[in-house]
């Protein structure tokens, strides 16, 4: 077999074939490597960086970084875990979120990357950007407050729906999603069956008067980490 | 010619008030014989929850204005859900929904009650309201009788696993929901609540009897402290009956006789309106009809005790009717009463907690039911301080648009200033002011089981604080206890 070859990760040899990701061979051998921009439904994006590993001494995304043969990647180690950890934080502090209250929480995957690595608080300061709630659409609704910029939407919409409902605007610090280049969601096609709505990995985009209906200890990050479903077993979370 | 004159007026201020729910404070102002010209009880914070909740989604309000409050959360949960059932067009819930709903409340009931009695106010009642502050405290009831202290802890972890049980938290849990509950109660879990329920009630029912002695015992100190007549108002059911969950209006004057009775709780506008006054950051309501001078009224224990005609459980009746014996035939004034009423809504809590569990409702299927989207709506619940308000608008877009809460403690606001006021005039005016006398003003506020902020906590100390203060503002002295 030419297309399958070995690559090592964390010292441990996993088979890996030609097309692959570093991410998904590595998924595929049921090591979980953190992500959050991610979504194996949808085109590689590369942007959250979360997926940060260490290739043949080189950091690179590894949802984008094709596997090579006898490639050595680091993927449990110190330095790529302190720069997991600090853009998890820095999401966090970029954008305004409270979950306490927010009803994404337990099933949240930013909230649930925060629990995996141990982040209990804040270094940098939380930066309260003044963001809206587009409620215009009947069954859907935005909060930009919770929005991390993944991607998701964006993509999911133009290449699942097929409708291109959202698009980034904007550059650097002001980059945001918008709906049909700043319309409100109720002047767009999009529905609650779309895939843009079902792959946000925070509570930005959600289907209204749904929020709670899982009672806590039901929710989907309740007893186990985000990441057990690929590293199997039954691992616990200690909060 | 006029020549200065020294003044020795002076005013003491209390801050912040301890062993309460929140931070307020309390000023005094003495005149140049030490007579008490004015005392006020301030409420010095603020929290703007009205405020920020507008442009959310009404659904995330139950679980947002809970955070009003960590010691009874379940009574903004519960009040808001109510609100947000009649948003969503329901106005009966199902029986599971309608009876999980209930269990929460009065878990909760029972271990705020128990937290008030037995951790806050316990030292008052068994070391005396000027004994030496060292053993007056929590440590001090521990220390001295370790059986309460325990039988306290563990009635409040009691309360709190059925908090846990129903909301999914024991605080700041997601159990209610708009139209409904979002789990019901399993087999496991029912029969765990069961086995403990003998023993919570043998504690109960001792609770009762430790506050009931100790008021008939002490009847010559405590009948007046900070006593006055006054009105009275809680939610009663139908038949009279007190209901902690559910009910309709009803207030009473100084005699007992109805000012208003059976008025549903949406029109409570139609009754109540709110004075403000440039000291404090809490509002005075007031009954519509009887103006500001005599239309406000006090809620709570004392005053549910007061205004229901009955308790439909066995245990709690047999003690409510000992406690309203003392007002023979009119309203019980005591302002000191509060703690017995209190203990004998802890009873009735339990008792109706050992009815609910023993339904087999709880273990129903039917959690949430739907209706025709409304626009307004009140939701109103006895929560363990008092009669509870919240009133929502909510636009076309699912976004809260206007709220309104009128919590418990806003309600006795009147009633715990006078307390205050008569506290002073009576033990302070002309004396040398001691720390065990400033105690005393403090038990009277206590009495009431205020939650001031409803309820930000102080991380670590909290130190009484007393500024001797002259006429002309400078600070003559300042003692502070850590």
């Amino acid at each position: 077999m030419t297309d399958s070859f070995t690559i090592n990760v964390d010292g441990r040899d996993i088979q890996a074939t030609k097309g692959q990701t570093i991410l998904e061979a590595a998924e595929a051998a049921g090591i979980y490597i953190p992500r959050l921009c991610h979504h194996p439904e949808l085109k590689p994006h590369g942007s959250c960086r979360i997926c940060t590993v260490i290739a043949n001494g080189r950091s690179c995304t590894s949802c984008t970084q094709p596997a090579e043969p006898d490639m050595e990647v680091q993927n449990n180690h110190p330095q790529v875990e302190m720069w997991r950890k600090q853009l998890i934080e820095m999401l966090f502090v970029e954008g305004n979120h409270f979950c306490p209250f927010c009803e994404k929480s337990g099933g949240c995957e930013l909230q649930a990357l925060g629990y995996r690595h141990g982040l209990t608080a804040t270094q940098h300061p939380h930066l309260f950007p003044r963001r809206e709630i587009d409620a215009t659409h009947p069954d859907i609704m935005v909060d930009h407050n919770r929005c991390v910029l993944c991607g998701r939407c964006v993509r999911a919409s133009r290449d699942v729906d097929g409708k291109r409902v959202f698009q980034f605007v904007e550059r650097g610090p002001e980059k945001r999603v918008a709906v049909n280049s700043d319309a409100k969601l109720s002047r767009t096609d999009v529905d609650l069956t779309d895939k843009a709505v079902g792959v946000c990995p925070v509570g930005a985009i959600l289907p209204k008067r749904q929020g709670y209906v899982a009672p806590v200890g039901a929710r989907e990050f309740d007893h186990t980490p985000i990441g057990t479903s690929v590293e199997g077993g039954n691992g616990s979370l200690e909060v | 010619m006029s020549i200065p004159v020294e003044t020795s007026a002076r005013k003491i201020t209390i801050e912040p008030v301890t062993r309460v729910e929140g931070h307020g404070k309390v000023t005094i102002l003495l005149d140049d014989d030490g007579k008490v010209q004015q005392a006020r009880l301030h409420i010095v914070e603020f929290r703007g929850f009205e405020r920020f909740i507008q442009g959310r989604p009404f659904w995330e309000v139950p679980v947002i204005v809970q955070r009003l409050c960590g010691i009874c959360p379940v009574s903004h949960h519960l009040a808001a859900a109510k609100a947000m059932d009649i948003i969503v067009g329901v106005d009966e819930l199902s029986p599971t929904a309608d009876k999980m709903r209930r269990l929460m409340h009065y878990g909760q009931m029972f271990q705020s009650h128990a937290l008030h009695f037995f951790h806050l106010c316990s030292p008052d009642l068994l070391f005396g309201f000027g004994s030496d502050p060292k053993q007056r405290n929590v440590l001090g009831v521990a220390a001295a009788h370790p059986d309460l202290a325990v039988q306290g802890v563990n009635m409040r972890r009691f309360g709190q696993e059925i908090i846990l049980a129903t909301a999914g938290k024991k605080i700041h849990g997601t159990g209610a929901i708009p139209g409904g509950v979002n789990k019901n109660l399993t087999i496991e879990e029912r029969d765990k609540f069961l086995a403990e329920i003998p023993q919570m009630k043998e504690w109960a029912l001792s609770a009762v009897a430790i506050a009931k002695n100790y008021t008939v015992e002490n009847l010559s100190t405590v009948a007046d402290f900070g006593t006055f007549p006054s009105n009275y108002m809680s939610l009663v059911r139908d038949d009279g009956a007190m209901d902690l969950y559910h009910g309709k209006l009803r207030a009473i004057d100084h005699n007992g006789d109805k000012l208003i009775d059976g008025a549903p709780y949406s029109g409570y506008l139609d009754h109540i309106a709110e004075e403000v006054r440039n000291w404090s950051y809490m509002k005075f309501p007031f009954m519509k009809n009887m103006g500001t001078e005599d239309g406000w009224y006090r809620v709570g224990p004392l005053a549910r005790m007061n205004v229901v005609d009955f308790i439909d459980t066995p245990l709690a009746e047999v003690a409510r009717q000992e406690f309203v014996a003392l007002g023979a035939g009119a309203p019980v004034h005591v302002t000191m009463g509060y703690h017995w009423a209190r203990m004998i809504e802890l009873l009735h809590s339990l008792e109706e907690m050992e009815r609910l569990l023993n339904d087999p409702d709880l273990q129903g299927d039917e959690l949430v039911r739907t209706g025709e989207r409304r626009s307004e709506a009140v939701g109103v619940i006895e929560a363990p301080r008092g009669t509870l308000i919240h009133h929502y608008e909510v636009d076309d877009n699912d976004m809260v648009t206007m709220a309104n809460l009128i919590v418990s403690t806003t309600h006795n606001n009147e009633g715990m200033n006078r307390s205050v006021a008569k506290v002073a005039n009576d033990y302070l005016s002309g004396v040398e002011i001691t720390e065990g006398l400033l105690n005393h003003i403090e038990v009277a506020i206590r009495a009431y089981d205020p939650c001031l902020s409803c309820a930000t906590h102080a991380m670590g100390r909290m130190p009484l604080e007393v500024e001797l203060v002259g006429a002309d503002g400078k600070q003559l002295d300042r003692k502070v206890k850590d």
